[in-house]
């Protein structure tokens, strides 16, 4: 199939799951107690109130419209108001998600700065002990709750030998957090263990995979040594495919960002979604399921689409 | 052409050895299948030999130490840790293996159905599935904590609901070519229902994905039960599980009460990577392919 068809078929694709789960959030909201009237008149509304809120914001009309009046409204960035924070929840994840990207992007950075080379010294080493060691602990850290890295490393760090703070940066603004740089040392590090596991399995894979390819053994032949072969060209061949990968890892990455936030009471989304479960303020965790879910969506179109177009050999990808 | 140069030309190769000879070659899959017995031994039977009171709190014995009347310490409200270690880890063990097996039943429900029907039945029941995938499970696991606080069945059933995403899709891609075989083609063509079809011949030749995925589901199902009783929307006290017991580790971090962290962190790494490990092995020995 030509690329763009499977360009333009794909990106239909990802337009019809995230209609869908916009259907499943609007059921959501409407099958919870309270409501948006709840929302905005606060608990206090009167019968009488709540009943007139919801005519003049037309929420006695049949459900389909109201999908549809919620459709425009999401179209326009509106996301509803926070039942406890008297704040639009738009604007409450326009100040937490900046701060969850920092620790994210930092959080992947430091991850593929370490399973890169790791995974590639374990293909070429590949099935003496050094592959075997390595693989073990990626089995290991992969069945290791983050939490529980994090719970051991803040005991280590700031118990045993005290070097790093157990509290992330606080503040507001990004500038802040980047201020106290010691203070991310623990956060960071526990946000990156597990892509060191995962992406360390990946970058071998890619690595045996084109070791095997008929270029490799062209260029020895051609008299090329090994250090050259590995890093002019296996590594770059290799180095797309996995970082592509990084898209299907975006659920797991948010999923992570939660845990470290609580853990280090760090104040992004994962935090702002993780206090929102424990007051019930339904807006602000079903506008954060609605971005994540959007940005995981995305992150699986790229990562199709660069796989397709890094090797022409893949076909259809995960859909 | 004698037997015995059948076997040296390797025809006899065509009969792969059993099974069960497979998967005991895998010596880290066997080592996984014996955690696992053993930590169901510890939990089930366990309190048999070493009794303790897992219900009422004692505040005369708070956060001791390990010592000879409580072998790994006791916990900020008194409860004896070992014991806690078998009382929290019978609802892991059987929250894990339940809902694994549930999100399989419905994951192999859903996918063969797709895969079978095909056309316009299998691309919305597959949207269905992507947009499920791409609702991370952590988050609307969360989200149904704070509508309502599950208990132990409930969590069951909610945890299954969420994680059938991924053996639907192995399902559907087995069941894809499974239904063109001349064995189900020839049962329609002598009137066999759609059904008929599915229950004797589709699924009994998917087992082997089906059993290798649900061994994977459950491994994940312990691990994502874990994060939501750390995070405090899990089963609720007295009760607990594995997870439940680390969500007040942060306090017991800050005092160097390690015996309240790492025997708990301990038994979920171990068990997820057993149970992991089985299925790596159980999907050599079948030769099916599956997560990587």
């Amino acid at each position: 199939m030509d690329t763009l068809l499977y360009l333009t078929r794909r990106i239909a694709q990802a337009l019809v799951v995230i209609l869908i789960v916009t259907v499943v959030v609007f059921g959501l909201l409407h099958a919870l107690p309270g409501g948006p009237a709840r929302g905005i008149l606060g608990p206090q509304a009167t019968p009488q109130q709540i009943t007139l809120f919801n005519h003049d914001q037309g929420l006695d009309r049949p459900l389909p419209v109201q999908y549809l009046y919620y459709l425009r409204q999401l179209l326009h960035g509106d996301l509803g108001t926070s039942y406890t924070l008297n704040e639009a929840v738009s604007q409450l994840i326009e100040q937490r998600l900046p701060k969850t990207l920092v620790l994210t992007v930092l959080s992947a950075v430091v991850g593929l700065l370490l399973a890169l080379p790791l995974g590639m010294w374990q293909a070429v080493r590949r099935n003496k002990p050094a592959d075997y060691v390595i693989t073990t602990l990626s089995f290991v850290a992969y069945s290791t709750p983050v939490y529980f890295l994090g719970l051991v490393l803040v005991m280590v760090f700031t118990q045993v030998v005290r070097w790093f703070p157990s509290q992330a940066p606080q503040g507001d603004t990004v500038a802040q957090v980047f201020a106290d740089p010691v203070a991310l040392v623990l956060p960071v590090v526990t946000g990156a263990a597990s892509m060191v596991a995962v992406f360390s399995r990946y970058m071998r894979a890619a690595t045996l995979e084109n070791l095997s390819e008929d270029y490799v053994r062209t260029a020895r032949a051609g008299g090329s040594r090994q250090r050259a072969i590995l890093f002019r060209h296996v590594f770059r061949n290799s180095l797309t495919p996995v970082i592509a990968m990084l898209g299907y890892y975006v659920p797991v990455l948010f999923g992570g960002a939660l845990v470290v936030e609580q853990l280090f009471n760090y104040p992004g989304m994962g935090l702002l979604f993780w206090s929102a479960a424990q007051s019930s303020d339904y807006p602000v965790l079903l506008g954060c399921v609605l971005v994540i879910s959007v940005a995981t969506v995305v992150g699986t179109l790229l990562a199709d689409v660069v796989q397709r177009v890094v090797d022409p050999r893949v076909k259809g990808g995960l859909a | 052409m004698s037997v015995q140069s059948a076997g040296r030309w390797g025809l006899v190769a065509q009969f792969p050895a059993p099974l069960k000879a497979r998967f005991a070659r895998n010596k880290l899959a066997v080592a996984g299948l014996l955690v696992v017995i053993l930590f169901f031994l510890f939990c089930f039977l366990g309190p048999l030999l070493y009794s303790t009171d897992q219900t009422h709190t004692d505040l005369t014995q708070v956060n001791l130490s390990p010592s000879g009347a409580h072998w790994l310490g006791t916990d900020a409200v008194g409860h004896d840790e070992l014991g806690r270690l078998m009382y929290g880890g019978k609802v892991s063990l059987l929250v894990g293996l339940a809902a694994g097996v549930l999100a399989t039943v419905i994951g192999t429900l859903w996918g063969s159905i797709a895969g079978y029907a095909g056309g316009w039945v299998d691309a919305v029941m597959m949207r269905v599935v992507d947009a499920g995938i791409a609702i991370p499970a952590l988050f609307i696991l969360l989200v149904v904590s704070a509508i309502t606080t599950p208990g132990v069945p409930g969590l069951i059933v909610i945890l299954g609901l969420v994680s059938w995403l991924v053996p639907s899709r192995l399902v559907r891609a087995e069941t894809l070519t499974l239904k063109r075989r001349d064995y189900v083609l020839t049962l329609r063509a002598i009137g066999g229902s759609h059904g008929r079809a599915i229950a004797r011949h589709i699924l009994p030749n998917s087992v082997s994905t089906i059993v290798v995925a649900a061994t994977f589901q459950v491994a994940d199902a312990i691990l994502l039960v874990a994060y939501v009783s750390y995070l405090g929307l899990g089963v609720q006290p007295p009760a607990t599980d594995w997870g439940g017991m680390l969500s007040a580790g942060l306090t017991a971090a800050y005092s160097g009460r390690w015996w309240l962290i790492v025997p708990p962190g301990l038994a979920i790494i171990l068990v997820v990577c057993a149970f992991n490990a089985i299925g790596d092995g159980l999907r050599d020995a079948f030769d099916v392919k599956g997560r990587g």
